[in-house]
């Protein structure tokens, strides 16, 4: 288990001070100053060097984005924008970070405007976190008295402005050209790339888009070193992550761990076990409604970080872990999902428009088992046919649920069209 | 998503005092001439000032406020799920019914709310308190099931402390916001499995040295009687 000198949130229940003075206390805002004055270059070395990838659920290499920016900043500002439209679900770890970790989302903020060139950040906060933005603001506005941010910032001679703005409800918007379009005010539709943000992001400006994790881990891995973070975890999956676990377990949670924890020590060690014990398992979704879901043959065994589950077909995702016991009607339970996604599907592309709510009305049927067994191939035919076929990847998170509850669980979709059958033969008798 | 705009407002609208100033304050986030950043935050202020709901005559105040096409602001009100297009009462429970609360027993939450409220999701109940919906995830999750009312979360709920909060709310009280069972946050219930060796201050707390035990009262003890 990571050790408790080794974590980075060491407030993310918020049980110490969560202002400014508690901040620092942690260490928060120490040295900042320093870091700024060995450079861009350096900051983004070092970023790279610590491995640390996205932790908004795509994993690139967040130095790597960082580098993509241009070196001169020309007529055209430079922007951050931060990422806290959390909203797959799932997942509730930003959360933690607006209210009881605000501070180093800000320091973070600096830092990596800095390192790209930006004399601006706007933070996108989903609208339902009013008070999480609350709580953002009342530490932006702490750091803005105490010098850290602001004109001259931190003394580094870097005028530095962080902005937070709120949106007003839509999945959409946390895919990074959405957030984009919604930030400059219109619908959150994605935008066709490239151009990639780096060269025309916001008001058509070099923009990175981070999400909030990845930006409020930065400072403490330019602090401690590159070295230190790579140490911890695995190779190409270093450092350490923060988990939402929730679902069938005793003890549902928010914990930062070791990348590369196995799923099973991970839900044992925090979460007080699966509801009715490990046995009791019968699948797990380990990162967010838009990974497929594994069953517990492969949670026996698999470790979180992203290059384990991809090697088992799921991914990391958000490291949001819903974890299913055997009362679940795990068909129940994916087509929720395609609900959700036809929901949240903008509309802007057919493949998603049409098949998203396709794909959630074959799937409320097959809950009922009212369908054919041809019928699960030709369901597995349209995730394909939408998937990869769409501007952004809300059409693939459509599909991917479905395709691994037919990959792991067709039998069980079989037996509910056949008992559905035999009820109807019956009632016709 | 669809939103149809039914409802007959008011003529007009203008923002109050207090809100210009808020206005003001949200468009100078954003670079000279990019003040249609604003049009979100914007629609925010007109729907909490006028109930709850965006009239007509609120979008078009705002499109104007913000030399934007009025077609845009309807654009971006009929898109995000925040912006009620149509009266709501004076408190919304949203209640989120999506897998992780489900697992953990949302069906009860809004089995709960139904029978509190006596109306169905989209329903407002007769004396204008209580509009009742159904929304997707809003990202508290290992606090599930949950639901949001107004700007407040209530977390890990159950039927009983559903049917609470909304009494408490009905009689005119104020319930407290947050897990509903004792928790403070997101921790574990029972108290966090992580960070206990540490002090306020993020270092390993001091080693705690035990003082020895108090000596023993010199003498014997006096013998029961």
């Amino acid at each position: 288990m990571l050790k408790d000198q080794d974590r980075i949130f060491t407030n993310i229940y918020g049980l110490q001070d969560v202002g400014i003075q508690g901040a620092r206390l942690r260490g928060d805002w120490d040295g900042s100053k320093d870091i700024l004055a060995k450079g861009r270059e350096w900051i983004v070395g070092q970023m790279k060097e610590s491995g640390l990838r996205g932790r908004g659920g795509a994993g690139f290499s967040a130095g790597m984005k960082w580098s993509f920016m241009p070196k001169e900043i020309g007529v055209r500002p430079h922007y951050l924008v931060i990422n806290a439209d959390e909203g797959e679900p799932g997942t509730c770890k930003d959360r933690e970070i607006l209210r009881n970790e605000p501070h180093k989302l800000i320091e973070g903020a600096l830092i990596a405007s800095f390192a790209i060139g930006a004399k601006a950040a706007y933070c996108y906060v989903r609208g339902e976190f009013h008070r999480e933005a609350d709580a953002l603001e009342r530490a932006a506005q702490e750091a803005y008295a105490a010098g850290l941010i602001g004109k001259n910032a931190c003394g580094s001679g870097w005028d530095f402005d962080f902005y937070v703005h709120r949106g007003a409800g839509a999945y959409i918007c946390g895919e990074e050209s959405a957030l984009i379009e919604s930030l400059e005010g219109r619908k959150g539709q994605p935008r066709l790339k490239p151009p990639f943000p780096a060269n025309v992001g916001l008001y058509g400006c070099p923009t990175t888009v981070n999400n909030v994790e990845t930006i409020a881990v930065a400072p403490t891995i330019i602090r401690r070193g590159p070295a230190w973070f790579a140490g911890l975890g695995r190779p190409n999956n270093t450092g350490t992550k923060l988990f939402n676990i929730s679902g069938h377990v005793e003890r549902p949670c928010t914990v930062e761990e070791e990348m590369g924890i196995p799923l099973k020590e991970l839900i044992e060690k925090h979460a007080g076990g699966v509801r009715g014990g490990w046995d009791n398992l019968l699948a797990i979704i380990p990162g967010g409604a838009s990974v497929p879901v594994i069953p517990k043959s492969i949670c026996d065994t698999v470790r979180m970080d992203f290059d384990s589950l991809r090697e088992v077909k799921s991914g990391l995702g958000t490291a949001a872990v819903m974890v299913m016991d055997k009362s679940t009607d795990l068909i129940r339970a994916i087509a929720r999902l395609s609900r959700f996604y036809m929901h949240e599907s903008c509309g802007q592309c057919t493949p998603c428009r049409e098949g998203t709510g396709w794909m959630a009305r074959v799937m409320a049927r097959m809950a009922k088992g009212d369908a054919t067994v041809e019928e699960i191939d030709l369901l597995e035919e349209v995730t394909r046919q939408v998937e990869g076929h769409t501007i952004c990847a809300l059409g693939d998170a459509a599909a991917w649920p479905i395709q691994g509850l037919i990959r792991h669980f067709r039998p069980v979709i079989e037996d509910r069209i056949a008992a559905a059958a035999a009820a109807k033969a019956e009632r016709a008798a | 998503m669809s939103k149809v705009h039914t409802a007959e407002g008011p003529a007009t609208f203008a923002f109050s005092d207090e809100n210009r100033k808020a206005a003001e304050a949200i468009i100078a986030k954003y670079p000279q001439g990019r003040q249609a950043s604003a049009v979100i935050p914007l629609l925010d202020l007109a729907q909490r000032q006028h109930a709850g709901w965006l009239p007509r005559a609120a979008m078009d105040y705002v499109a104007e406020y913000l030399s934007m096409p009025p077609i845009r602001v309807y654009e971006v009100a009929t898109f995000y799920t925040m912006f009620n297009l149509n009266p709501v009462g004076r408190h919304h429970v949203q209640v989120c019914t999506n897998l992780p609360c489900w697992l953990r027993g949302s069906d009860a939450v809004v089995a709960a709310c139904r029978d509190v409220l006596g109306v169905d999701f989209g329903g407002t109940t007769v004396d204008g308190k209580f509009t009742l919906s159904e929304v997707e995830c809003l990202g508290a999750c290992v606090n599930a099931p949950m639901m949001q009312i107004d700007d407040d979360f209530y977390e890990d709920l159950d039927a009983a402390t559903t049917r609470a909060v909304l009494n408490t709310l009905a009689k005119g009280g104020q319930p407290k916001p947050g897990p509903q069972n004792g928790r403070k946050g997101c921790e574990p219930k029972g108290g966090p499995t992580t960070l206990t060796t540490l002090g306020p201050d993020g270092n390993a707390k001091a080693k705690h040295v035990p003082s020895p035990p108090p000596a023993p009262p010199a003498g014997n003890p006096p013998a029961k009687t």
